[in-house]
């Protein structure tokens, strides 16, 4: 299998000039300065001291801001400069901007905050239950209103009446109805943790002011339009006055958006002012104390099936811990609610979802995006219900799950695409050997407890009713034969720009070597909103396709009478331009494509195409949850394979295996690097990682407190790419970066079963240890 | 008082050499490809190689590796590639592998491989995931990495005996 990146050469030789990297002359730098509390009104903020310090250039607060200095993706509720309150342990009120790092970091010490300390909210369900005085929420939480008054007045945000963020409804069929029908019933609730991106690089930013007025930013994030977004807006400048350049990214995971622009749009702040290049390099400590999290959940499940095991109905209630900022906790929750019930075609559903205040540290985009929580949910809950009905749990799955052309919780009929989740499944049990070590599990029997799980999904692709999903490609041939390619779509270390130019190789039957991916920048490529969503490869290369065809099309119509042929049979492969079939045994006319750029420059032509992919359409109705969420799906399966020392505990993850459907795959290896990737974060997951925070200050701030997967964590893994090229997307591709994490915890926790005998309800999962009979007694 | 680094003298300053190495690589001597991920020598972003050992730069002092002969050696990712441009075998075994992605630990993990191949050049797969337990990667899952060392140990033996 050959690898092709375009960026491995400069990665292994340290080359690749990350933000931090980049030097310019005159360069000040600058340190945040935190506000220490977790909810308070901030009283006094004194900075004289600070900035009479060594080196001190100035310290910068919410006063210094020309623009707004609380933005945000759906809110403007972040703060850039906390002015008024403090509302977690992660806010920011000063930058202090100074000839050195070091003097700095120093003086940052030396600001002084009077705060008014205010009751911190920090506890999900009582955030949640808090609302109980207050209209708007559903029957089920009013009936626990006496028990909860002293929740009454922990509000957030006093003003709102509520800590609730967002409310989500999806309303399906007639759940009381159905229930009534269903001799089996189950009730579970499950919470899950929050969880760091943990990028290798933190944050970091550098912004160069232009003799133009343009500031041009140099940045470790994942997404350079709301980058640019969050810094115009601080600044009340237009949109074109801040060029965000594409640099090498060290690690995303959804992490870097909000957080890193905030980053950027500091630094540019104190650029602007200064017209001085200034440096924001973030400590590792600043990085987890302040970046977003993925979504702690407290998930309410009860199913009802029948005794031939179908599932008739399902009534659910989920509470997502948005922090005190709302990010886009509306989108996570509402990719929860679309997902709500698995891969499991569920006639009569229930269910609420909601995005709760507190004043932890906030939450945001993960990898996973709602999914991880709810998948661990629903694939234990399948396996639980097989149990009581005593079915075999593979064949509950089987009764129940998705399949061509049926009806799911929102009411889409999944059609024009394959709904390959049988084959996904198929792959696994065979590829695992499931059916015979299933056999072996030790169920809670011996000292080292031997077990093996599986877990599906089927999962929504881009961003469905997000938002507005485009994707823009320009390919800008040269006379000489090269050719420069760009999209909207970043790369973060995923290899986006090589499957583009897989892509365009393949869309035009050109060498690979012929395409140069232009470093990117706002100011080169019209926004194609955020790479996120496992859209990247599905957008990018879709545009891709969309303007090779046009190119092409103009190539053919141009071109077709010097190779004999009309324009629709001229063929491009194999580095050339092939005219259609002549009389027989006569050579096709050819041109190479050397010869045809040269051909166009004669003409008055130039190679180069714009094209804007849009999404097919979908639809939303919000008041009940139902519709066609997404323009189609993707199907996966991952089984896990674990042994438990009975007496300590310890689990060891011993062999896993994904198979996901991925369209098409441009690149197999970097397929492989992602399902390996996600696979490795659902471990952590699933078994290590926690980010604590006690009473909403920040435990958590370095890799000693908070433990991510090492090498001799892992197992090998093993993962089959399934290729069922997708009509809906113009290149047949379509995403793996989630899909790929979705699963782990959930696998493994069924594997935790077969092994234990017990049952895990939130994460991570700790089995506790045995103590042996001997030293019982 | 001085040391070699990527076949240099140095002589740092009594204010540089109290600096640690990771600080004095990158900004004073612009080698930035020694990356800096947790200044707590957990994550090894910063591995380099002293006296053709595996070291955390970030919590090493610059001034322990000075003395009066110089002949401590460092070694940086920049100075992995052979005097006519070739890639050191771990490096091309990496991009054959497809163990690159973000790219950020990967001047590390390079740099950790070369040590372990250094002390032994024929590990089992068990034996380098141990040889890189100290190197967190959050985007790769280690398993091409793994690959990559393999096929880079595979590669050199089969070089050795050819010469």
């Amino acid at each position: 299998m050959s690898v092709f990146r375009n960026d491995a050469v400069a990665k292994v030789c340290g080359a690749a000039k990350y933000a931090d990297d980049y030097t310019f002359p005159g360069m000040l730098h600058a340190a945040p300065v935190y506000g220490d509390e977790v909810h308070a009104r901030i009283l006094q903020l004194d900075t004289s001291r600070a900035a009479a310090a060594p080196g001190v250039v100035r310290v910068l607060t919410a006063a210094d801001v020309p623009g707004h200095s609380h933005w945000g993706q759906l809110e403007h509720d972040l703060p850039i400069f906390a002015s008024t309150h403090l509302r977690s342990h992660g806010d920011v009120v000063a930058l202090v901007v100074a000839t050195s790092r070091e003097q700095a970091i120093a003086a940052a010490e030396l600001v002084e905050l009077r705060c008014e300390p205010l009751p911190a909210v920090t506890d999900l369900r009582q955030a949640f239950e808090s609302n109980q005085g207050c209209a708007g929420t559903d029957g089920n939480s009013a009936r626990t209103l006496g028990k909860h008054q002293s929740h009454q007045q922990k509000l957030v945000y006093p003003e709102k009446g509520s800590n609730i963020a967002n409310h989500h409804k999806l309303r399906h069929g007639d759940v009381d109805a159905a229930f009534a029908h269903c001799t089996h019933r189950l009730q579970r609730s499950f919470s899950t943790q929050a969880i760091e991106h943990a990028y290798m690089e933190p944050e970091a930013a550098v912004v160069v002011p232009r003799s133009d007025g343009v500031l041009e930013i140099f940045g470790s994030m994942q997404h350079p339009f709301s980058t640019r977004q969050f810094t115009a807006a601080l600044l009340a400048v237009p949109l074109s006055e801040i060029e965000v350049y594409t640099i090498p990214v060290g690690g995303g995971f959804g992490g870097k958006d909000d957080t890193a622009a905030v980053v950027c749009a500091r630094a540019a702040l104190a650029a602007k002012l200064l017209q001085r290049p200034v440096k924001l390099t973030y400590l590792r400590e600043w990085s987890m104390r302040e970046s977003y999290k993925r979504h702690p959940y407290l998930l309410d499940y009860e199913l009802g099936l029948s005794s031939d095991g179908r599932i008739l109905a399902a009534r659910i209630r989920m509470l997502a811990d948005s922090g005190p900022y709302l990010s886009v906790t509306p989108f996570v929750t509402w990719r929860s609610i679309v997902h709500c019930c698995g891969p499991y075609v569920v006639p009569n559903v229930h269910c609420d979802v909601y995005g709760v205040y507190t004043n932890n540290i906030f939450s945001g985009a993960m990898r996973g995006f709602g999914s991880p929580q709810v998948n661990f949910a629903i694939e234990q809950l399948i396996e639980i219900a097989a149990q009581e009905l005593d079915i075999e749990p593979l064949e509950l799955r089987r009764r129940n799950m998705v399949h061509q052309d049926c009806i799911t919780v929102t009411g889409q009929r999944l059609s024009g695409h394959t709904v390959s989740l049988s084959q996904a499944l198929d792959s696994v049990l065979e590829r695992i050997g499931y059916h015979e070590k299933r056999a072996r599990c030790s169920y809670g029997e011996g000292d080292e407890l031997y077990g093996i799980g599986l877990a599906m999904c089927y999962r929504g692709m881009s961003l469905g009713s997000e938002g507005t999903d485009m994707c823009s490609a320009i390919i800008n041939g040269q006379f000489d034969g090269s050719i420069l390619l760009e999209t909207g779509i970043h790369e973060n270390g995923q290899g986006s720009e090589s499957a583009m130019i897989l892509a365009l190789s393949e869309a035009l039957g050109v060498r690979r070597e012929r395409i140069r991916y232009r470093r990117g920048s706002t100011s080169s490529i019209p926004d194609s909103a955020t790479t996120v969503a496992s859209r990247g490869t599905l957008m990018g290369t879709s545009a891709v396709v969309c303007a090779a065809e046009k190119l092409k099309s103009q190539m053919a119509k141009t071109l077709a009478e010097l190779l004999r042929c009309e324009p629709e049979q001229v063929e491009f492969r194999d580095d050339a331009l092939w005219g259609g079939a002549t009389e027989e045994g006569q050579a096709r006319s050819k041109l190479s494509w050397d010869e045809a750029v040269w051909q166009l420059y004669l003409r008055q032509q130039t190679p180069f195409a714009y094209a804007n992919f849009q999404a097919p359409a979908i639809d939303w109705d919000e008041e009940h949850g139902q519709g066609n969420a997404y323009f189609t799906w993707v199907y996966g399966c991952q089984a896990a394979e674990v042994l438990v020392d009975k007496r300590t505990g310890k689990v060891r993850v011993t062999n896993m295996v994904a198979a996901h459907d991925v369209g098409k795959a441009y690149n197999p290896p970097m397929v492989l690097g992602q399902i390996y990737g996600g696979i490795t974060q659902a471990l952590g997951y699933a078994l290590s990682e926690d980010f604590l925070m006690k009473d909403g200050r920040v435990q958590s701030d370095n890799f000693h407190k908070y433990r991510i997967p090492k090498a001799t964590d892992v197992p090998e893994l093993t993962a089959i790419i399934l290729e069922n090229p997708d009509p809906a997307s113009a290149s047949h591709a379509k995403g793996i970066g989630e899909p790929a994490l979705e699963l782990g915890a959930a696998a493994i926790a069924n594997a935790l079963h077969a092994a234990t005998g017990q049952r895990f309800f939130s994460l991570p999962m700790k089995p506790a240890p045995t103590p042996s009979e001997r030293s019982q007694a | 008082m001085s040391l070699r680094i990527n076949q240099r003298e140095v002589q740092p300053t009594e204010e540089q050499a109290s600096k640690s190495l990771l600080d004095y690589l990158r900004d004073e001597l612009g080698l930035t490809g020694t990356k800096i991920g947790c200044r707590k020598g957990i994550c090894g972003s910063c591995v380099v190689l002293v006296d053709e050992k595996a070291v955390r730069a970030c919590r090493t002092p610059l001034r322990k590796l000075l003395d009066a002969e110089g002949d401590t050696q460092v070694r940086t990712i920049e100075a992995l590639r052979a005097p006519d441009g070739a890639l050191h075998p771990i490096q091309q075994a990496f991009i054959d592998a497809g163990a690159i992605q973000c790219g950020y630990c990967t001047p590390g993990m390079v740099m950790s491989s070369v040590a372990l191949l250094h002390r032994n050049p024929k590990p089992t797969r068990e034996q380098i995931r141990q040889g890189l337990a100290g190197n967190l990667c959050r985007c790769t899952g280690y398993q091409q990495i793994i690959d990559a060392v393999a096929l880079a140990s595979e590669r050199m033996e089969s070089a050795d005996e050819g010469e």
